[in-house]
């Protein structure tokens, strides 16, 4: 009994421990300056593909990168705890008045485009979707609940219900999804299987016949099949990838931002710089998602 | 005189070291009184702006719409977590139960020597297993396996994270199950046997009777275990705000739900402040089981003393 009660005070102690190892890492001035960079789960690949890169090239700076999502990235930004917050998602109003109460003006910088991606199991039939029939399945009061409402019957999955799979609800794909493809004033419809990650949501894809998912076209594998998608009845359907997000032809395509806190200065100033730069900009291309602007990464 | 007294009285070193474990060792006891009522006030603090100003108790337990972050209209019920909870708690006892009680009882009554410690140390190994390994083989072999065997839609659901919750549960059920079983004085047995009784007799009508308190604590312990573990949950129960009608519905725990979002919430919200009410919520149901347990437990040794003493005491004036 007793053991049991003290178990969860380690807990604190460890996140205590940890705060000071990194106050201690982010304090150290010296020569070597270290940029805390947090948030967006589907930037970090491509985040932490740019700190890998920067080291290189740069050995007097460091970036420290963490997932978590957006708005794991966006909170800590409010509350002062990172250099840069990445997110697949605007910072909303409410949000931005947050993080000036605190004295930290937002500054915005769209560091690349993504293509969302609706995610099938590779036997579903399917070869198109609308984006209303998307907001049928996944909207609040929709009414699509079975695969043959869609006039396909998928092999393997013989009860012919539709798993809904989805994001967490602080996600930025999840916000941009709800934006995209139900409105602004939908809901989404209780009982999806909420996911903890954009690799998680293809990863169950890939296994559940019965599935359908969205998650960042950079996540995408052999495993699953990425329909194409069409705006309005008589729209064209575009497949998800970096050329159609770069074109806007794509309906999904989002922009992918990082947030400093006040105008970025010393070592951060110059890290968003060569993020933005061809070279940085190439390498989020390599990644599977769109740069901002044309660049020639051959 | 004055030499005893000084000699009595020496501050040597030894005598220093004396003093200074046991103040390391008063430390080491208050501090988990200083924790729980720091987590508790902590918790507390934190909850409070919601459950002072936001805080519906129709909503909270009556209503299965937990949408936080809606644009326009944000909802806190919890009755689908609560749910949720509930019934994948429900079903890992159904699992562990039965098999954490059959271990104990052959651990305890009938193993002897070499096979009695083996299985103790396994029990024990057992229990050393990470939370989200547990979570793992729900996700990439009990998933599949359910969806082929039972031909359903999908194996993230109360049957899948009730059995992995049982798996994990069982270990220390057993344990104390098994000390449970031992602290029955071996003069019952040895009463019951001289009257002629076999050992199933002696252990289903003797043993198990006088031991059900402890039992009882035992399960009250797996229960608090499973009300209050998350990351194996979060990964097998399929993560869906649902009100469960079969083993195969996915749900939500109350503690996935605040691993899940409370990492992306801004401090200060009315989301984070609804996520440590749920906190609020489970510390108070945790904190009553494990009392009931320990209530359980003290009862069951109140009695041993009481019957126990004479034999005893008779035996060994």
């Amino acid at each position: 009994m007793k053991n049991l009660t003290t178990r969860p005070a380690l807990v604190p102690c460890t996140l205590a421990l940890a705060a000071a190892l990194v106050a201690a890492c982010g304090g150290g001035s010296g020569s070597r300056s270290v940029i805390q960079n947090k948030g967006s789960d589907t930037l970090v690949n491509v985040a932490q593909a740019w700190a890998e890169e920067y080291a290189a090239l740069r050995p007097g700076t460091a970036v420290a990168v963490t997932g978590g999502g957006s708005g794991t990235g966006i909170a800590a930004m409010i509350n002062g705890t990172v250099d840069i917050a990445n997110s697949s998602r605007k910072m909303k109003d409410s949000e931005i008045e947050l993080a000036r109460g605190n004295g930290n003006e937002p500054i915005e910088f769209v560091v690349g485009y993504d293509a969302l991606a609706v995610y099938l199991h590779p036997d579903n039939p399917m070869d198109e979707v609308s984006l209303e029939q998307l907001a049928a399945l996944y909207g609040e009061g929709g009414d699509v609940d079975t695969w043959s409402q869609y006039g396909v019957e998928v092999p393997g999955c013989s009860s012919d219900e539709i798993v809904r799979v989805s994001r967490q609800n602080n996600s930025g794909t999840y916000v941009y999804f709800r934006e995209a493809v139900l409105g602004e004033r939908r809901d989404f419809r209780l009982g999806s299987r909420d996911m903890h990650g954009s690799k998680d949501v293809v990863d169950l894809v890939e296994n559940t016949p019965c599935a359908i998912g969205y998650s960042g076209f950079a996540y995408a594998t052999d495993h699953v099949k990425m329909p194409c998608v069409r705006k309005g009845e008589d729209g064209d359907c575009v497949s998800p990838s970096v050329d159609s997000a770069i074109d806007g032809s794509y309906p999904i395509a989002r922009p992918l931002f990082m947030y400093t806190a006040g105008q970025p200065e010393g070592a951060i100033r110059e890290y968003i710089d060569w993020v933005l730069s061809d070279e940085g900009q190439c390498i989020i291309y390599e990644k599977g998602y769109a740069p901002r602007t044309d660049v020639d990464c051959s | 005189m004055p030499e005893v007294a000084h000699a009595a009285d020496r501050r040597d070193a030894a005598w220093w070291i004396d003093r200074a474990v046991q103040i390391l060792v008063l430390a080491g006891g208050l501090s988990a009184i200083v924790f729980i009522a720091g987590i508790f006030v902590f918790i507390t603090r934190e909850g409070a702006g919601f459950v002072f100003d936001r805080f519906d108790f129709r909503e909270f337990f009556g209503s299965p719409r937990w949408t936080p972050t809606s644009s326009h209209n944000p909802t806190y019920g919890a009755l689908a977590l609560i749910a949720g909870t509930a019934s994948v708690t429900g079903l890992a006892m159904l699992v562990s139960v039965p098999f954490s009680l059959g271990a104990a009882i052959y651990i305890g009554e009938f193993a002897t020597g070499r096979v009695r410690e083996t299985l103790k140390v396994l029990v024990e190994l057992l229990a050393a297993i990470p939370s989200v390994v547990w979570g793992f083989i729900g996700l990439s072999i009990m998933n599949p396996l359910i969806i082929q065997v039972f031909d359903v839609p999908v194996g993230l659901n109360v049957l899948n994270a009730g059995i992995i919750l049982g798996l994990m549960a069982a270990p220390i059920m057993t344990t104390i199950a098994e000390d449970a079983l031992k602290a029955v004085p071996d003069t019952y047995r040895e009463a019951a046997e001289a009257m002629g009784a076999t050992r199933w007799q002696v252990t289903f009508k003797v043993v198990l009777p006088a031991a059900r308190n402890g039992l009882v604590a035992a399960t009250l312990l797996g229960v608090g275990r499973g009300f209050g573990e998350t990351m194996a949950v979060l990964m097998a129960s399929g993560h869906s705000i649902n009100l469960p009608t079969s083993p195969f519905d996915s749900v939500r725990a109350l503690t996935a739900t605040i691993a899940a979002e409370l990492g992306e919430t801004a401090a200060g919200s009315d989301h984070y402040a609804a996520l440590f009410t749920l906190g609020i919520f489970l510390f108070l149901v945790t904190f009553a089981i494990n009392f009931a347990a320990d209530v359980f437990v003290r009862g069951g040794q109140r009695k041993h003393r009481r019957r126990g003493r004479r034999p005893a005491a008779s035996a060994n004036p």
